[in-house]
């Protein structure tokens, strides 16, 4: 603490941070654009420019840049001072001198920081008389737009983007006034956190391409808290609409799980809500029908058929809740694959059990070493790959803070160059976080796992060493115990992707064994969807019973809720399963191959239209907010629900009468979801007697929206589940931080309002980031390591085994279908090693022919060097890929034979 | 495709620092020395060789104005611009090099054997005005003796 | 008149060799050093009172003194011979023709602070001085004085040319050091200094080529008498030069603390015929003024700048009365406009639109507000406000214009032209 006097009134701070943070902490307005709370100062812009006095009699001051200066006790500063303002309004009066003033038609317009900064500073007339200095744009790809006129560069974006993320391809060129920020030349932006370009970048330079093809200016959006649903880690989002479409969605800032940033998927992903081919209206047998027909149809059902009911990893705790209150305990299943399923509840045995807790997004990047079993973080998890990347830079700033502070960015990274803390990644192939690895290790599932028995053994010799384990093996085995051991806060990730419970296990001794020499050890494990862990932790019979119950009669109908089995089981089963369904129900929003085969179809909110909770990786159970409310019969899965279950007289949904209700009976009932109710304020929390409004106070032409139509006025929507309104009107101050549906605070109307969220600039939010975390090791309890080793993995001659790789854009369900995320997706393949290919004689490119459980595949052949031998890996959950149950041995066919099979079952997936 | 020659002269550099990525102003002024100026094909044929993207290098190269970014004339003409120069009269140099060789600054002449450059001073102001034609410095110039510089370049 | 630096040079100007340096007593300092502590160098060269030849006249043994000893290696030394400041053509003398009394001021230098790698940072239009330095280099690895085990004292140094490939920003040292690196020629912000983490964070120090050249005469004859080289406070010998409309101009060793006067009339002949003496600029481009009040001001750090302006290089531009003020900055202006780094606002975007209002005013597109912005322009990159010094120093001379050639700017836009040239038709530089 120290006690900082600016403009003679004293304030307590915390010391170690520079004079802006804390500036703007204290809830002042000071201007600045290169300072970023996650990137640092480098002290470039010069606008955040104030006052320091030697002492009391020091009249006159120092002009500094308050980003550049660390706080020191008893200190004095002005930013009052006359020179420093006037400096200050100068800066904006040199960034405008190139400035194309093109506010009225720029996409940043009306959230602009440069706008506010410029109304901040009190610059209004310009003096420059000149002409404006102009450069061509680029194209960046299908996700962001770029128009450089209006750059200021502040060299924000290439400091995230290559500083911060590790991109290659977007750079700083030429000097002087002709500075230019793009790439070296036209072409889409590899980085997979692009996207934060948009909101790094503090005017209309980078924006996202996404809205410009509906654009709205962001205070006309109806805005909602939401959760990123398209992967494990659970990105806190907002989420905006406007005349019925989703516009966009953008970071919402959390402390401890995504910070500042969301990955592309979150972000570019949403499209698919918006997609044509919806589903919109309830058909039965092909023909549309009204709401109470469906009803009346299923209420039938539920009376006369035996009805199972098969929930989804992606669909919310109370979806899945009234799914399985519906069809009753005994009937409801988990729909996910026998492995997905196993691996699931390993995980949160491995959690719950075992004495490691998972760490945060945020507490990852505090790791000083990580140690990465069977995970392609980037492809997914990706912003867990961006928190590993910050970690890596702990250990060598251990060293550097003897001569800077971690947030003075430049000097940092002068002291610490290209040195990197201890990072091991063991994966089935090469991964885009090698280039930050001390060491990497490709090999089949089993072998990572042995790897990781082995560096377990070397922590703690309880655990049994793996076998004739190869000298080198054991050498890296050594070098990756020891740096763990070494470690302050080791983190050991690992996760579904590889579908191993091999590694799985392996990766829970590794942690376990570490934590009884240190009480800091984290274990991360990744899940497959958004709600997997939350799904897993409410209990319900595998995908298996339920094929078995219709195969053998013991039902006859089939609930299926925002599933497409293709993608949870074989083909041939699940084509099997839906014939021999007397009826196929199926509840969805956007058509798949299982949406295909039903009886009767359900139109189901998105997450945009929904209200709803996921459990993230980390056990944290997160609730996301509708955003609208869909204009025809669309609705939440689990109000359908409700309403079939009232419908069919069924007392105990009958008492829920919405959100909370049903919420507070998944708390009552869920042994493992106790106080999941309690995430957020109950639907009549108000603030002032007011609810926090969806809309910004500026949103405009609400009365004229609909006045096409009817010129009088409807009546906003009523929400039932949240204290948030539809409207504009309501309470205007900071909500609690559960409810925030958008940042905005007077004077900064960009998304830097940010700061006035926070408890402290960078930190939590005030009154606490929301969220509950529901899973939480004991520190005491024991490790119950897993004693068997897995066997040597053995190539079989004339056979390869089948793995699963991820892809960020394309192996997630939903994201891949929005069209500018379908613009990034690849062609099916199949990838194997250099070596094999050579011996089978295939070039890149060219068809390979191999068997998998009785099915024959023809897909282009991928070759990559760092593919195990023995090894062949098939791209996840893409469009056209033939589904399967991975892992499993595929037999290698003779070049020439059989091509048609798999054109037959792209048909049946999609 | 870095020749021979310049994977040597490049290796050479790379030998004097700590990792290859600082070695990239050298390994762009070999390229320009045997190249004459730095294309987009050698400009990813260096980065590729350094292990470094693309935009990387060309953010460096583009920083300095002697790396030619662009096709340039054989020789190279620099004529001093700052203010010792100025003061003894550079830009009646200047007009008459362009008047003569029908190029202004920035530009190369149609056969390709010169290319004119405006450059910060050369220090040699006590000579004033100074130019520079490839590597050799000529001082105390005077409009007539320009003729007699030009016709040693082919 | 002793002149250590420049005494031995050759009449033809061509490079001592090493057989040449050695017979006027080169390397014998390096003899004296090697049987020394680092200590005892670094204070005999403090008790010099040796300020740095680069501009900024920072203590060079102050300087060394914070490199830390005992660390690990690499620790660097880097002699800047980027000499980019418009004016300045002293240490070009030096390199092309002493060479290895760099060479030798560089190894003592890198000894006091223990460094074990040397550059010399060469700007590129110096060819002949990188003829000159790389031959030197050679010759003094082979005789000894470089490479492993210095002349048997145990004390191992490699030294290596790095040829800049333009822009004035790299010899501010950071930049430098950046460049070095193989990156974008920016500054850093200190602290850290690169004393602490300088060349790829390791500890440095960047010395100018003339202070590096001072360095064995200091150790041969001591710090007495380096101090009483000199006729002020500031001890030593100073390269001073004369460039612009003067009878002779040239560059001369001399006594630091000559007068301007005597540098102008006497050793620069005076002004050429018919022209007189209207201002200069002290020490290079980035210096402000002196006028004819000044003429008698001693040439030292402290001298000039109680004279309002800095000593900087030493070099001095003379403006003559047929010469246009406004031009002359102007011609400043566009220099320093062309040499931001592009990396801080005021610098990048300031820069610029002085060089267009002056330009405007030259051309008869002036107006009276425009002098107003200039001078606020002054104010506003002062040092300290702009991210580097290259800003803060381009506004030395126009502030330092406005304040003595006022009349000319206020003529200029009256007049709406330029009366000193019929044919001012400036290019408009957009
Ligand atoms: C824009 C700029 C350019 C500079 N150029 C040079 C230069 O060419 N040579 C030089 O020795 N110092 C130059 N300096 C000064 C150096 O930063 C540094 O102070 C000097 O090399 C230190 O050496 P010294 O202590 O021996 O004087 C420059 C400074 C600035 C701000
Ligand atoms: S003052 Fe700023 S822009 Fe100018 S050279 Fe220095 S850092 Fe670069
Ligand atoms: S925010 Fe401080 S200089 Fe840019």
């Amino acid at each position: 603490m120290a006690i900082l006097y600016i403009d003679n009134q004293p304030h307590e701070v915390t010391s170690g941070n520079n004079l802006l943070e804390v500036c703007l902490t204290l809830g002042l307005d000071l201007p600045y654009f290169c300072w970023h709370p996650s990137l640092g100062s480098v002290g470039a812009c010069r606008q955040c420019a104030i006052k320091v006095y030697k002492d009391e009699n020091d009249r006159k001051g120092r002009l500094v840049m308050s980003c550049m200066e660390p706080v020191t006790n008893n200190q004095r500063i002005s930013i009052t001072d006359v020179e420093a303002k006037e400096f200050r309004e100068q800066i904006i009066g040199w960034l405008m001198t190139s400035h194309p003033h093109d506010c009225a038609v720029c996409d940043e317009g009306g959230s602009c920081h440069l706008q506010d900064m410029t109304v901040m500073t009190g610059h209004a007339y310009r003096q420059f008389r000149y002409k404006k200095r102009t450069y061509k744009n680029q194209d960046l790809g299908p996700f962001i737009n770029h128009e450089m006129n209006r750059c200021i560069q502040c060299y924000r974006c290439v400091r995230f983007y290559k500083d911060y993320a590790g991109g290659k391809d977007l750079d700083a060129f030429a000097s002087r006034n002709n500075v230019y920020f793009g790439r070296h030349e036209d072409g889409v932006l590899e980085s997979e956190f692009s996207g934060n370009l948009s909101e790094v970048c503090p005017t209309g330079v980078f924006t996202d391409k996404t809205l410009k093809q509906h654009y709205t200016r962001k205070w006309d959006l109806t805005m909602a808290p939401s959760i990123c649903q398209h992967c494990s880690l659970g990105c806190n989002t907002i989420a905006g609409e406007r005349y019925g479409s989703l516009r966009l969605i953008a970071n919402r800032y959390h402390g401890e799980v995504n910070g500042y940033f969301i990955c592309d998927r979150g972000r570019f992903g949403y499209e698919f809500v918006n997609s044509p081919d919806r589903v919109r209206e309830p058909m039965l047998n092909g023909k549309v029908i009204s709401r109470n027909d469906v009803l009346e149809e299923i209420k039938k059902s539920l009376k006369e058929a035996k009805v199972i009911g098969i929930g989804s990893p992606r669909a919310s705790l109370q979806s899945n809740f009234a799914l399985k209150a519906l069809v009753g305990k005994s009937n409801f299943y988990h729909g996910v694959s026998e492995n997905e399923h196993d691996m699931a509840e390993l995980a949160i045995k491995i959690l719950k059990e075992g004495p490691v807790r998972t760490p945060s997004l945020k507490e990852v990047e505090s790791a000083d070493a990580i140690f990465i079993l069977g995970e392609d973080l980037t492809n997914s998890s990706p912003m867990l790959a961006l928190a590993v990347r910050q970690a890596v830079r702990v250990q060598p700033m251990k060293d550097a803070l003897k001569h800077t502070q971690e947030w003075n960015d430049a000097a940092a990274r002068e002291l610490i160059q290209d040195k990197s803390g201890p990072m091991f990644s063991a994966t089935i192939h090469n991964t885009k976080l090698d280039d930050i690895a001390t060491e990497t290790y490709y090999a089949a599932p089993d072998e990572i796992a042995r790897l990781g028995f082995a560096v377990a053994h070397r922590i703690d010799n309880a655990i049994p060493d793996v076998d004739n384990y190869p000298a080198e093996l054991k050498k890296l085995a050594d070098q990756i115990a020891a740096a763990l051991k070494n470690a302050e806060r080791p983190v050991i990730i690992s996760g579904l992707s590889s579908e191993s419970d091999n590694v799985m296990k392996a990766a829970a001794n590794v942690a376990w064994a570490l934590h009884k020499k240190n009480k800091n050890t984290g274990l991360v494990l990744t899940m497959l969807e958004c709600n997997s862990l939350g799904l897993a932790m409410m209990g319900g019979g595998r995908l298996d019973g339920a094929f078995n119950a219709i195969l053998h009669s013991h039902a006859d109908t089939a609930i299926i809720m925002e599933n497409d089995l293709y993608r949870h089981g074989s083909v041939a089963t699940v084509d099997k399963f839906l014939k021999m369904c007397k009826q196929v129900i199926v509840l969805d929003h956007t058509p798949n191959a299982t949406l295909k085969k039903a009886h009767v179809i359900i139109p189901a909110g998105t997450f945009a239209e929904s209200d709803g909770t996921l459990i993230n990786n980390e056990g944290r159970a997160q609730r996301f907010f509708q955003v609208y409310e869909a204009t025809d019969v669309i609705q939440e899965s689990w109000r359908w629900l409700l309403n079939m279950g009232v419908n069919a007289g069924n007392e105990r949904m009958s008492r829920w009468k919405n959100f909370e209700d049903i919420t507070k009976a998944i708390s009552e009932e869920e042994e493992l979801l106790k106080g999941v109710d309690t995430i957020t304020p109950p639907s009549d929390y108000r603030v002032a007697g007011q609810r926090i409004p969806r809309e910004p106070h500026r949103y405009s032409g609400r009365t004229a929206m609909t006045a096409d139509i009817n010129v009088s006025e409807p009546k906003p929507p009523e929400d039932p589940d949240s204290s948030l309104s539809y409207t504009m009107e309501g309470y205007r101050g900071l909500p609690p931080s559960s409810l925030i549906p958008f940042f905005w605070s007077p004077g900064w109307n960009s998304v830097q309002s940010v700061n006035k969220y926070q408890e402290k600039v960078g930190s939590s939010l005030r009154g606490g980031d929301p969220g509950l975390r529901m899973l939480e090791a004991d520190p005491k309890n024991t490790s119950n390591y897993f004693m068997s080793v897995p066997e040597v993995f053995q190539p079989i001659a004339d056979h390869l085994w089948m793995v699963w790789t991820h892809h960020i854009f394309g192996s997630e369900e939903l994201s891949r279908k929005s069209s500018s995320v379908a613009q990034r997706v690849p062609q099916p393949y199949v990838m194997i090693n250099t070596k094999e290919a050579e011996q089978m004689k295939l070039q890149e490119g060219q068809t390979f022919t191999f068997e998998v459980e009785k099915h024959i595949y023809s897909l282009p052949v991928k070759i990559n060097k760092t593919m195990p031998n023995g090894v062949a890996a098939l791209p996840y959950g893409l469009e056209g890929m033939p589904a399967t149950e991975l892992p499993a041995w595929g037999i290698v066919k003779p070049v020439g034979s059989n091509q048609s099979a798999v054109s037959s079952h792209q048909q049946s997936a999609v | 495709m870095l020749s021979k020659e310049e994977i040597k002269e490049i290796d050479e550099a790379i030998r004097l620092v700590p990792y290859k990525k600082a070695a990239s102003i050298e390994a762009l002024k070999v390229v320009q020395q045997h190249r004459q100026w730095v294309s987009d094909e050698s400009l990813k044929e260096v980065a590729s060789y350094l292990e470094m993207s693309a935009e990387d290098l060309d953010s460096v190269a583009t920083f300095y104005n002697l790396i030619f970014r662009q096709p340039v004339g054989r020789h190279i003409i620099l004529v001093c611009d700052s203010i010792s120069c100025w003061v003894m009269g550079h830009e009646k140099i200047k007009e008459k090099l362009s008047e003569r060789l029908k190029i202004d600054y920035g530009q190369t002449t149609k056969d390709g054997r010169f290319t004119l450059l405006p450059n910060p001073c050369l220090g040699t102001c006590d000579c004033a005005p100074a130019i520079m034609v490839g590597n050799d410095l000529y001082r105390n110039l005077s409009i007539d003796q320009l003729e007699g510089i030009l016709s040693k370049y082919e | 008149m002793e002149k250590p630096l420049t005494q031995h040079l050759r009449k033809d100007t061509k490079p001592l060799s090493l057989k040449e340096y050695e017979q006027v007593g080169g390397y014998q300092s390096l003899r004296k050093v090697m049987k020394m502590t680092p200590q005892e160098v670094q204070s005999v060269v403090k008790d010099s009172n040796l300020k740095g030849r680069g501009g900024a006249g920072f203590s060079t043994g102050l300087k060394w003194s914070f490199v830390p000893m005992n660390v690990p290696k690499p620790k660097y030394l880097i002699a800047n011979a980027d000499e980019m400041e418009p004016g300045t053509f002293k240490d070009r003398i030096l390199l092309e023709q002493t060479p290895h009394q760099l060479i030798e001021g560089m190894i003592i230098a890198s000894f006091a602070i223990q460094a074990n790698e040397s550059f010399v940072f060469l700007r590129w239009a110096y060819k002949n001085a990188a003829k000159a330095i790389t031959k030197a280099i050679q010759e003094a690895h082979e005789a000894g004085y470089l490479g492993k085990n210095i002349l048997s004292s145990g004390y191992d140094l490699e030294m290596h040319l790095h040829t800049g490939v333009g822009r004035y920003m790299c010899g501010e040292e950071t930049a430098l050091l950046n460049s070095l690196e193989g990156k974008r020629a920016t500054p850093r912000a200190k602290p850290p200094f690169p004393q602490i983490s300088g060349l790829f964070g390791k500890p440095t120090i960047v010395n100018n080529v003339e202070t590096l050249c001072c360095l064995p005469h200091i150790i041969n004859n001591g710090a007495g008498w380096f101090k009483k080289l000199s006729l002020t406070q500031d001890s030593g010998t100073k390269i001073y030069g004369v460039s612009g409309k003067v009878k002779k101009p040239g560059a001369w060793e001399l006594p630091m603390g000559v007068t301007l006067r005597e540098l102008i009339e006497e050793h620069a002949g005076g002004m050429m015929d018919g022209l007189r003496f209207r201002g200069a600029l002290p020490g290079g481009a980035s210096t402000d003024f002196l006028v004819e009040e000044h003429l008698d001001v001693k040439m030292d750090f402290a001298g000039v700048a109680e004279a309002g302006s800095r000593l900087g290089t030493g070099t001095i531009v003379v403006l003559d009365d047929k010469t246009c003020p406004v031009g002359f900055v102007k011609n400043l202006e566009h220099f320093f406009a062309q040499e931001s780094c592009g990396f801080c606002t005021p610098c990048r975007e300031g820069l610029p639109w002085i060089e267009k209002i002056l330009n405007s005013i030259e051309i008869g597109d002036g107006r009276t507000e425009d002098i107003k912005l200039l001078e606020a322009h002054t104010r506003l990159l002062g040092p300290g406000n702009t991210f580097c010094a290259l800003a803060p120093g381009a506004m030395e001379p126009l502030q330092s214009a406005l304040k003595y050639f006022k009349k000319d700017f206020e003529k200029h836009v009256q007049d709406k032209g330029c009366s000193y040239s019929k044919k001012s038709k400036l290019q408009f530089t957009n």
